[in-house]
């Protein structure tokens, strides 16, 4: 056919083909221009990680394993872990059940170890718990811990939560023996988003009826993704014979899967990680929360939270200095003030680090109170049904 | 969030040198004039800005100033006539044939908070001009603006507004020089001369605003995340601009922070690229090479590369000495500096003239206009805080308030109202510290540890754990006690009976 083709339809057809390059070359730089603009869109300049992981024993390996994975899909795409708060409530990794130790997998057949070389567990064991997390996220931390135990955020973060565990409707357990329930954690984003301590929040929670947790949000910019809705369980993806529990949950291994994918300068948005996990596969059927966020999902970016792309400008203007200066006198020289010499006992101030009363966990009775009212109820049944029985009790 | 009226009151004199009054004054000089502005930022909040002028003629010390040579020269011996407190500003109007400005310049600010113009003409043209001048130098509704950044509605402030960093009591900058690549280059920094010779003077000068610590480090075998392309035409590596947001992610995980303290952490690296892609240039969006080779990221830092010149003789050995160039490098982290701080120059009019800082960093109304900023915004600050506050202990009724968090709310109370005050008259370094102070006490009151509502039960769940112990128990109590009552009732009635 090719030696049948006229010499001018043959021009024409690669005049057709060059200008059909040419505007696909233009349309690029325009399409390119436009993604930079989008890339400006989103208000953020730093993004922060909270990952919780709930649940304790050896049999909840699955529940760990999904927390480091979602850790790792996070470094992986860039935020660092001075911005990464990781607790963990138990510790797989050195479990004596453990037949690998130092590893936790989650891939049957060991393919994949998210435990890694560099973890840095913020939160371990016992310091997992409801008070702690809601301090975490509220900031009203003693001001005795330390900077990596915080969430330092400022109204221009973007801030990833992603929560897992065991759950049920409108509640979290935490490390079995107690709970979390959505109002307490609505109530907690509010107090975040009073004191602008986020800009854009993306909460994703992998429980069974994870959707009951997401019902009660009513600050503005929050996303919030689960695994399952109300009345519904999340199922466990597959057990490794070797090692004996379940590795993953379904749908934070199909999460995982989706975020391999992903690469610090991918243009992926929202609507995609929406999809992920169809009921097909997941055997539930994961739930989303728009409705508070203002910008529409398809132009939000999956590295708009699990990455930390940063914006950047060029640096035009210098300051001219007038070299060869010496040493510089403060116009301002430090006051010194006359302090007494502390002694060692009286370095650290103990009256802000220790509650000046003890804090009372939970609220017991007096003894006194249950004596007096059995002593009220035996006074009353002997008043009422005659004195005589008194002498077969005692 | 709470409705902030605050009135913003600068004391400016408008001095008229010999030739160049205007005729058509309202009065004969001196007298004085009120410009009021609204600012308004949302329905509920407004600043107003207050312009108290005085116009008056040249004394005669002054016109002996003005008589100098260069603007440089007239600003320098007028700074000792001028009204030194923080917020004010002093313009001195000049013949329109004045020499003394550059031709082609109609304004020239100096160093300190004074500004040389040629008159307009006509007063009205004068006063359009002084209007453009005062809002350089002191504050423009969208530096305002976005100082409440929050508190605008989205949409209304463009991708500058909220780039600036915010108001915080400290900074912590750190000075961190990579080192890719050892075994060919070994980098000699005299970091602490240049600390001391060109950073510490710009510090002394913001210390009204903050309080800044230094502290530097050297990181080596620290590579980019990016990997730069071989450009034939330059003999060159070239970083392109839309790669640079991915350099920063693998570095910032080895630069490390202070553990003890919580102030925003400002980092300044310097990059000397390995041997095997030197000579390395950063582009910018049109493909040029930027003159600084330097970038920063907003409310992070800055980066900046310096490339080593290749050996006169190619078989030098290895490791090659480096000694850096200070000051080269301290101008373009000290512009950078000045940028994250969001004192840029970028949008000066044409005709305006800029007196440059020099080492000291900043002009005098630079740092007027960062504190203007955060006065405004630390007052918006408190009063969020203060106010959800109370919110949140309105609907927690049985929280328990401590002595010392209610001892933090009324200063943090008394410290906003004095800051407005002291605002309303003119006094800017007042203002500005009484705002801190109430920054202070209302973040100590808010963050405090104790008020966690998790703490505090409700009265819901109170009876949801007592209910099912008690009620038991009280069924054959409240029987018994009725049983009680009915045999009281009849006894009282038999004695009647029996009669």
């Amino acid at each position: 056919m090719a030696a049948a083709v006229p010499g001018a339809a043959r021009a024409r057809a690669t005049a057709a083909l060059l200008l059909l390059l040419g505007c696909y070359g233009a349309a690029l730089a325009g399409g390119l221009q436009d993604q930079a603009e989008q890339f400006l869109r989103s208000g953020h300049t730093n993004n922060w990680a909270v990952l919780v992981c709930t649940s304790r024993f050896w049999f909840n390996y699955r529940h760990v394993a999904n927390t480091l994975s979602v850790y790792r899909s996070v470094k992986r795409l860039g935020i660092p872990d001075s911005h990464i708060v990781l607790m963990l409530a138990d510790d797989m990794a050195c479990n004596p059940r453990n037949p690998k130790p130092a590893t936790v997998f989650s891939h049957k057949n060991m393919e994949l170890n998210v435990y890694g070389d560099d973890v840095e567990v913020d939160y371990r064991s016992y310091e997992v718990t409801v008070e702690n997390f809601l301090r975490v996220l509220t900031g009203r931390i003693p001001p005795s811990t330390p900077r990596s135990k915080r969430l330092l955020s400022d109204d221009r973060s973007n801030i990833l939560i992603y929560m897992t565990g065991h759950g049920g409707n409108g509640f979290l357990k935490f490390q079995d023996s107690e709970e979390i329930t959505n109002v307490e954690l609505a109530d907690a984003f509010e107090q975040m988003w009073q004191k602008r301590r986020y800009n854009e929040l993306l909460f994703i929670i992998d429980t069974c009826q994870g959707a009951s947790m997401y019902e009660r949000f009513y600050s503005p910019n929050i996303m919030a993704l689960a695994s399952s809705q109300v009345g519904e369980d999340s199922l466990s993806h597959q057990p490794d014979l070797a090692i004996g529990v379940h590795l993953m949950d379904r749908y934070t291994f199909y999460v995982l899967e989706f975020l391999e994918e992903i690469h610090p300068a991918s243009q992926t948005n929202m609507n995609d990680l929406f999809q992920v996990c169809p009921k097909s596969l997941c055997v539930s059927t994961p739930g989303h929360r728009t409705d508070l966020f203002q910008r529409d999902p398809q132009n939000v970016l999956i590295t708009d939270f699990f990455g930390s792309v940063r914006k950047v400008e060029i640096t035009t203007e210098t300051l001219a200095l007038d070299r060869g200066g010496v040493g510089f006198e403060s116009k301002f020289p430090e006051e010194e003030l006359a302090t007494e010499p502390l002694k060692y006992a009286e370095q650290l101030p103990v009256a802000q680090i220790i509650h000046q009363k003890p804090k009372q966990k939970d609220w017991h009775p007096p003894g006194g109170f249950i004596l007096g009212l059995w002593a009220l109820i035996i006074m009353v049944f002997f008043k009422t049904y005659g004195i005589k029985h008194m002498k077969h009790v005692f | 969030a709470a409705p902030v009226q605050v009135q913003l009151v600068v004391p400016m004199a408008v001095v008229f040198g010999p030739g160049a009054v205007p005729a058509d004054l309202p009065r004969p000089l001196p007298f004085r004039d009120v410009q009021e502005m609204e600012i308004s930022v949302n329905l509920r909040s407004s600043v107003t800005s207050r312009y108290e002028m005085l116009y008056r003629s040249t004394t005669a010390q002054e016109e002996a100033a003005l008589a100098a040579a260069t603007a440089r020269e007239a600003d320098a011996a007028l700074y000792p006539l001028q009204d030194p407190t923080l917020g004010s500003l002093t313009m001195y109007v000049l013949p329109e044939t004045s020499s003394l400005l550059p031709q082609g310049t109609s304004v020239y600010v100096g160093k300190h908070r004074s500004a040389l113009l040629r008159a307009g003409g006509s007063l009205a043209a004068l006063q359009a001009r002084l209007r453009e001048v005062t809002q350089l130098m002191s504050f423009t509704a969208t530096s305002i603006a976005a100082a409440l950044s929050d508190r605008v509605p989205d949409g209304r402030l463009g991708p500058d507004a909220r780039r600036n960093l915010k108001s915080s009591l400290g900074y912590e900058i750190t000075f961190s020089l990579l080192n890719p690549d050892p075994k060919s280059h070994t980098v000699d920094w005299d970091i602490e001369g240049a600390v001391n010779c060109y950073v510490k003077p710009v510090l002394d000068k913001l210390s009204l605003v903050a309080n800044f610590s230094v502290d530097s480090q050297i990181l080596y075998y620290a590579v980019l995340g990016v990997t730069p392309r071989y450009d034939k035409a330059s003999s060159s590596f070239l970083l392109s601009a839309h790669s640079l947001p991915h350099v920063i992610n693998p570095v910032e995980a080895r630069l490390g922070s202070s553990a003890a303290s919580l102030y925003p952490v400002l980092n300044f690296l310097l990059y000397v690229p390995e041997r095997s892609h030197s000579p390395l240039y950063i582009q910018d969006k049109d493909g040029a090479p930027v003159s600084t080779n330097a970038f920063h990221s907003p409310r992070w830092g800055g980066i900046m590369v310096y490339n080593v010149e290749a050996p006169a003789s190619p078989q030098a050995s290895l490791p090659l000495h480096v000694d850096v160039d200070m000051a080269r490098v301290m101008e373009v982290f000290l512009a950078q500096l000045r940028l994250l701080f969001g004192l840029s120059r970028e949008e000066v009019p044409p005709e305006f003239l800029l007196e440059s800082p020099g080492n000291e960093g900043l002009a005098d109304w630079e740092l007027d206009h960062l504190l203007w900023a955060h006065t405004v915004e630390n007052i918006a600050t408190v009063s969020t805080t203060l106010t959800s506050l109370a919110q949140l202990l309105d609907k927690i009724g049985n929280i328990v308030i401590k002595d010392d968090v209610a001892s933090e709310v009324y200063r943090a109370v008394a410290s906003v109202q004095s800051a407005v005050t002291k605002l309303s008259l003119g006094n800017l370094h007042a203002a500005f510290q009484a705002s801190k102070e109430a920054v202070t006490s209302s973040e100590r009151a808010f963050f405090d540890p104790s008020l966690l509502h998790l703490l505090y039960f409700p009265d819901d769940q109170k009876f949801a754990i007592y209910i099912p112990l008690f009620l038991p128990m009280a069924v054959p109590i409240l029987l018994s006690l009725a049983k009680i009552v009915r045999e009281t009732r009849l006894r009282k009635k038999e004695p009647t009976k029996m009669d």
